[in-house]
């Protein structure tokens, strides 16, 4: 009314607040709000929970090939532990945390006070907690049991009449909507709500690759949806898509598959890139090497992540002219990977490398990623592939991009977010401790299990018979549970610090983006002035001007020195 | 500080260095195979795992050439009071040039792979001197052929066991008979769902899928026996669809396919009398 009254004065934006409903009590605010901070905490808690009870399902199943011609488990529990936990990993771990850090930091690192659609949002969260119940209440009656893949026509009703198949489409279905509705609020955020200056080349990596992992989503998990539908519509409604007897097609149901179940890979990986981008630099003290080269690798790896599919599929009867493609966009995808890793490399050059448990995890992803990548590489030669797929070669290969390239990297984020959400940091020693044990744990269990493929071993086999395995085996089972107690060391500092952290302050990293700029945690509006962004490095801009500020003053109070202690710290 | 850090950093690291060694010391004891894939006595294994080996080879210097610069940054530009890092943006030449050599390495490896692919995928011809002795021993089966030609087996996947059916209509179970020598075709289909063919020693994996033949083939220059499983999940009994193909003397091929046919035709005729007897009695 001021401003109206006043024609000669600009208008400044203001935020009415008055009529703010009241905040709701405890629990129930939490599972009604639309703060994307609070979703995005929502999302990693649910996907903690998830990931540990995927955890407990490979140490049984880890428990079981401790030893050959074990009968701790009976086949059709194993066959439904390890479709269970490829399931609820992929699915309601890896993505679904991405959209947790997404959530939580997307608009804090844009100068957004939400995302585009909070209500849309909160119904994400929902339907993810929608589709684990139905997963996982198939356990009470039967358990889905065909592999993660599902291949058809095992998945059929002919071979797998029981509904644990039909509980893994429902869920999926309902996990699968979850995502592609969050991709499109990510989508929407990003491209309408970035501060002031922030264009798109000063856009933090993280956000760039939550960016492209959300077209990903959208691309991929549509074409799954109806995918699952029409696997839905042969168990049900006596539809034979899947059904030779009938003209049906089996490699119908892999084509389909692997293309969702290959971006899905970038999906999982291309965030935790995006978590490292951000780690290094701040922890190299360096500005990241190459922005445009790391954000233009993203797109490629996502571009030419959809046309690499049927890299899954070389035993099957394809024309060698098919593999050949396959095998040729599959090796065009590493040099995109191999851009990535030499600029984080480059950004560490000649840095000033502080050892931070966020550092560790982001250097443990580009080391081991490098040699889950380098695998990847192997298996991508088709004759060679012939040999080693599906055996534990491509378990362990899976493993070395999922965990130790992007679980590590997700635990960087971890380590080094954690104070922006909780206002407390997370525990050094207990972080190294955690950190060395998953190194360890992680190597032992999985180096193994390449010699084991090697070595003849294939994939889902609840038992084996000695021979020149029980050795891999062992070694390998010995690790999965020190990499559990590298786990559950974190977890432990997670809940430890909630309380007993020390106070984080608004940056205690001395960080780049612009979430740091707010208090930790967040108040709910996020900025009470949104900044407008110069560089890609809006923090130091923000320090640099504080300076400027200070020096002015002290220089107008006549007092000609800045007061001590103030500019010391270079920045 | 740093004093009391250091020496943490060191325990850590002995550790890690005593967990890879342990990894990679402990299965060397075994024999078996630590770092390249299993290798029997035909041309396509032995190729195959030559294409491993290069490929492997070149990934391995990448991957030296990468924690090399990673280990070196981390030593050497740790941390130090007072030390301020350049800050640097990028370096346009540095990205072409490592985009480049990326680029270059694949496309090797791919031309690598062409040069490896015919040998591992054509079949051979059969040995001359198998085929002679072969022919002398038992001239009224014509199977192998002689000229090069091969022996067709037609393998079928079902849960949760292999069926093989030989040229003159004998059919085993599980255990693949084959002469020594000769150039086996494999047929390969599936009767329920999806299953894989695969024997480590022999070769790479061939998918048998409702619907469709695949095909694959071998040529064993050494007699033996080589175990191998099914490799795609196929339901509960999975892990026990074993497969076994037994390298003899193409003499002794000949006399056991031939006493495998007659053994069926014997049971077979077995049977009838037996069901004749049956409904005789009116047990039928």
């Amino acid at each position: 009314l001021t401003t109206l009254a006043r024609p000669d004065v600009a208008p400044t934006p203001e935020v009415i607040v008055d009529d703010l409903p009241a905040r709701r009590a405890g629990w129930i605010d939490w599972v009604t709000t639309t703060d994307h901070k609070k979703i995005g905490i929502l999302y990693l808690f649910t996907t903690t929970f998830f990931f540990l009870v995927g955890g407990v399902e490979a140490l049984l199943m880890r428990l079981q090939l401790g030893s050959p011609d074990s009968t701790f488990l009976d086949p059709t529990t194993y066959n439904q532990l390890f479709t269970l936990h490829g399931t609820t990993m992929i699915f309601m771990v890896i993505v679904p945390v991405a959209a947790g850090f997404g959530n939580f930091l997307v608009p804090l690192m844009i100068g957004a006070r939400d995302m585009a659609f909070p209500r849309l949002n909160m119904l994400s969260w929902w339907l993810l907690i929608a589709g684990g119940l139905v997963l996982y209440g198939s356990i009470f009656w039967e358990a889905p049991q065909a592999g993660w893949t599902s291949y058809a026509p095992l998945s059929t009703a002919n071979f797998l009449p029981g509904h644990g198949i039909d509980a893994w489409i429902i869920g999926l279905h309902l996990v699968g909507i979850s995502s592609v509705l969050g991709a499109i609020n990510f989508v929407a955020t990003i491209h309408n709500m970035r501060a002031p200056g922030m264009t798109l080349s000063r856009m933090p990596l993280f956000v760039w690759t939550i960016l492209i992992y959300s077209y990903l989503i959208i691309i991929a998990l549509s074409s799954f949806a109806a995918t699952l539908a029409m696997l839905l519509v042969d168990r049900q409604f006596d539809g034979t898509f899947f059904n030779t007897t009938e003209g049906g097609d089996p490699l119908l149901w892999q084509h389909l598959f692997w293309f969702m179940g290959h971006p899905e890979v970038y999906i999982m990986a291309l965030p935790a890139f995006g978590i490292v981008s951000e780690v290094v630099p701040v922890f190299a003290r360096k500005p990241i090497f190459g922005y445009k080269a790391i954000a233009a690798a993203t797109a490629a790896i996502a571009f030419l992540g959809v046309m690499v599919w049927a890299h899954h599929m070389f035993a099957t009867p394809l024309p060698i002219g098919v593999l050949g493609f396959f095998m040729i966009s599959s090796f065009a995808v590493a040099v995109p990977t191999g851009i990535k890793i030499f600029n984080w490399l480059a950004t560490m050059w000649r840095g000033n490398i502080e050892f931070r448990v966020p550092m560790l995890f982001a250097i443990g992803l580009i080391a081991q990623f490098a040699l889950g990548g380098m695998t990847g590489v192997i298996l991508a030669v088709f004759p060679v592939d012939w040999q080693l797929t599906d055996t534990y070669f491509v378990v362990a290969h899976m493993h070395h991009v999922l965990f130790g390239g992007t679980a590590f990297g997700l635990m960087a984020g971890l380590y080094y977010w954690f104070p922006k959400m909780a206002g407390r940091m997370m525990s050094e020693s207990l972080g190294k401790i955690s950190f060395w044990l998953m190194v360890i744990g992680f190597n032992a269990t999985f180096l193994p299990q390449y010699s084991a493929g090697l070595s003849g071993m294939p994939r889902r086999i609840v038992e084996y018979h000695g021979d020149n395995l029980t050795t891999y085996n062992v070694i390998s089972t010995i690790g999965s549970f020190i990499l559990a107690a590298g786990v559950l060391v974190t977890v432990f500092n997670v809940f430890w610090s909630i309380r007993r952290g020390r106070i984080a302050g608004p940056d205690p990293w001395r960080a780049n983006t612009l979430e740091w700029f707010t208090p930790s945690p967040p108040p709910e509006h996020n900025f009470d002035v949104v900044p407008t962004v110069r560089s890609l490095e809006p923090m130091k801009d923000i320090r640099r001007s504080v300076i400027e500020r200070e020096a002015a003053l002290s220089a107008t109070n006549g007092a000609g020195q800045p007061p001590p202690g103030k500019t010391a710290e270079p920045l | 500080m740093r004093g009391r850090s250091k020496p943490r950093t060191a325990v850590a690291v002995a550790l890690l260095l005593a967990a890879v060694v342990t990894v990679l010391a402990l299965p060397a004891h075994a024999g078996a195979d630590l770092l390249t894939p299993e290798a029997g006595p035909t041309q396509n294994a032995q190729d195959t795992d030559t294409l491993y080996k290069i490929v492997f080879f070149i990934g391995l210097a990448v991957i030296g050439l990468v924690w090399g610069i990673l280990f070196y940054s981390l030593f050497r530009f740790r941390a130090r009071r007072g030390r301020r890092a350049p800050q640097i943006h990028g370096n346009t030449p540095l990205e072409i040039g490592w985009t480049v050599a990326a680029g270059t390495i694949v496309i090797v490896i791919a031309i690598v792979t062409y040069v490896f692919l015919d040998d591992i995928r054509d079949p051979v011809a059969s040995g001359p001197a198998s085929l002679a002795e072969a022919r002398g021993q038992n001239a009224s089966v014509n199977q192998p052929p002689p000229g090069g030609k091969a022996l067709d087996i037609q393998v079928s996947g079902q849960q949760y066991l292999w069926r093989y059916q030989y040229p003159n209509g004998a059919v085993s179970f599980q255990e693949m008979i084959v002469p020594r020598d000769v150039t086996v075709v494999l047929t390969i289909k599936a009767n329920d769902v999806v299953h894989s063919w695969w024997i480590p020693k022999l070769g790479g994996k061939v998918d048998a899928v409702p619907g469709y033949q695949n095909q694959t083939w071998f040529k064993a220059t050494e007699t033996g026996t080589f175990k191998g499983q099914c490799a795609e999940l196929c339901g509960i009994g999975h892990a026990a669809m074993g497969a076994k193909v037994t390298v003899v003397e193409p003499g002794q091929y000949l006399t056991w396919v031939e006493q495998q046919k007659r053994e069926i035709e014997d049971a077979r005729k077995l049977v009838q009398v037996q069901r004749k007897q049956f409904q005789a009695e009116g047990a039928l």
